[in-house]
């Protein structure tokens, strides 16, 4: 499971555009994540450049 | 909101109004959606452009110009930095905008030619009949909408989802994406009409920390850094942040911007049967330099040109839309995004050492003729050792790419 750190967050896409199933979208000013299709690869975990992503088992 | 359209373009940025706006121009019903509710923030840019390249779209409007900016500085690991002069530096020499303004200028630019525009308006899927794409939905408000195009625009920036809902993947890889942060800052002391460009392993692995000046000691300080090199600690906030502290520590600051850009190779397609994708989200932003203005104008402008002709003859199958795939690969544009791809593949792959002796050889170089295929023979002529590392095969891609 991806969790988002709203607080961190400040909704660029950068997390959208590696995720290799589209299971990201960024919704205006929000991410909003499809645990049904996350792959928990956490390539998004990893590119953020806040740090706002986060991989919970 | 209507419930049909001629051409339907989705996202408000610079590919997406400069298309809306030149289908418009040519009579034909536009829908522009923007899925903020405000244009052009918050922004996701370092703000600079080429001044000649945007000569090419129009005379700027004062009030998009945050800076004129005259020469360039490369700041080389150790600390040496080299001066580009107005000759040296191509296109390089520009302007700093204000995006908020000029996005939003651009948008009221489509407007005053005739395009539709609804803000806070996404579209959540393609309309799709036997593999061709016939609009969208479009959500607003809370309510779902059909609308119906008979061609559609993907100008939803880097993190493009609609032509990946089309069936286009536009997935980047990891490290061909690069992750940055960037802060507006006001009480810096700046030269305000030059950019700096730090590089460096421990600056900026992968990539550079740029100073854009936005006026009297005001400036985006960002920096991106490659996708792969990001790591919890050693993010581009992180690396701002020790930057900021060590270059700027009475600075203030006044905004943070947070975003990506993509340094892969552009779409392999950027037609399908009533579809064409401009800008980011068809990964012309510029490999090495980051840079994405003029790319989305570029192919805002070709795509809203060739489009038109499609619907004149009641056909945009991918077949008669591809001459804007094809022009624009063939352009300026296409051959500059292909040599800095291959310049950008050997640069991230420098250490510290390399870079080093690159810039100061580079400074050395008296050259009357200053262009990229002649910066590049003289770096490999005055550090034989980088070139070995470069290996033949890099090298002659890199040649090869001129």
């Amino acid at each position: 499971m991806i969790e988002v750190h709203r607080e961190i967050c400040a909704y660029c896409g950068c997390c959208v555009s590696v995720c290799p199933e589209g299971a990201l979208e960024l919704v205006d000013a929000y991410l909003d994540i499809d645990t049904n299709t996350c792959i928990n690869c956490g390539l998004c975990v990893r590119v953020c450049p806040l740090g706002a992503l986060e991989a919970k088992k | 909101m209507k419930r049909e359209y001629d051409v339907l373009v989705v996202g408000g940025g610079p590919g997406g109004a400069y298309a809306a706006k030149t289908f418009a121009e040519k009579g034909y019903s536009v829908l522009l959606t923007e899925k903020r509710p405000a244009i052009g923030v918050p922004v996701r840019c370092a703000e600079g452009v080429g001044k000649k390249l945007l000569h090419e779209f129009f005379k700027p409007e004062d009030q998009w110009i945050a800076a004129e900016i005259e020469k360039a500085n490369i700041i080389a690991p150790d600390g040496f930095k080299m001066e580009l002069e107005p000759e040296r530096a191509g296109s390089e020499v520009g302007y700093v905008l204000h995006r908020k303004i000029f996005d939003r200028d651009l948008v009221w630019q489509a407007a005053g030619a005739g395009a539709e525009v609804q803000v806070k308006t996404r579209a959540v899927s393609p309309l799709m009949e036997n593999g061709a794409v016939k609009g969208a939905i479009l959500e607003q408000n809370g309510t779902s909408h059909e609308v119906r195009a008979r061609l559609t625009i993907a100008a939803d920036g880097v993190e493009s989802k609609f032509s990946r809902w089309c069936g286009v993947d536009t997935t980047v890889p990891l490290r061909e994406m690069e992750t940055c942060a960037q802060y507006l800052m006001t009480g810096i002391d700046i030269d305000p009409h030059a950019t700096e460009f730090f590089v460096g392993n421990d600056v900026a692995p992968g990539g550079y920390v740029w100073i854009f000046p936005k006026g009297e000691k005001t400036a985006n300080v960002g920096i991106g850094v490659g996708g792969d090199r990001c790591k919890p600690g050693n993010r581009p906030i992180d690396y701002l942040n020790r930057f900021v502290k060590s270059h700027f520590p009475n600075g203030k600051t006044i905004e943070l911007i947070a975003g990506g850009v993509s340094i892969c190779q552009p779409l392999p397609c950027t037609v399908a049967d009533n579809l064409m994708i401009v800008g980011d989200a068809a990964r012309v932003s510029d490999p090495l330099t980051g840079g994405g203005i003029y790319a989305a104008l570029y192919t805002g402008k070709l795509a809203g040109e060739v489009g038109a002709k499609g619907l004149d003859q009641g056909d945009t199958s991918s077949q008669k839309l591809m001459p804007y795939d094809k022009t624009w690969r063939e352009s300026y544009l296409g051959k500059a995004l292909e040599r800095n791809y291959q310049i950008k593949e050997v640069f991230v792959k420098l250490i510290d050492d390399d870079l080093n002796a690159i810039i100061h050889s580079v400074a050395k170089m008296n050259m009357s003729d200053f262009n990229t295929l002649n910066l590049i023979k003289n770096i490999i002529a005055a550090n034989p050792k980088v070139a070995l590392k470069l290996g033949k095969a890099g090298l002659k891609n890199l040649i090869d790419s001129f």
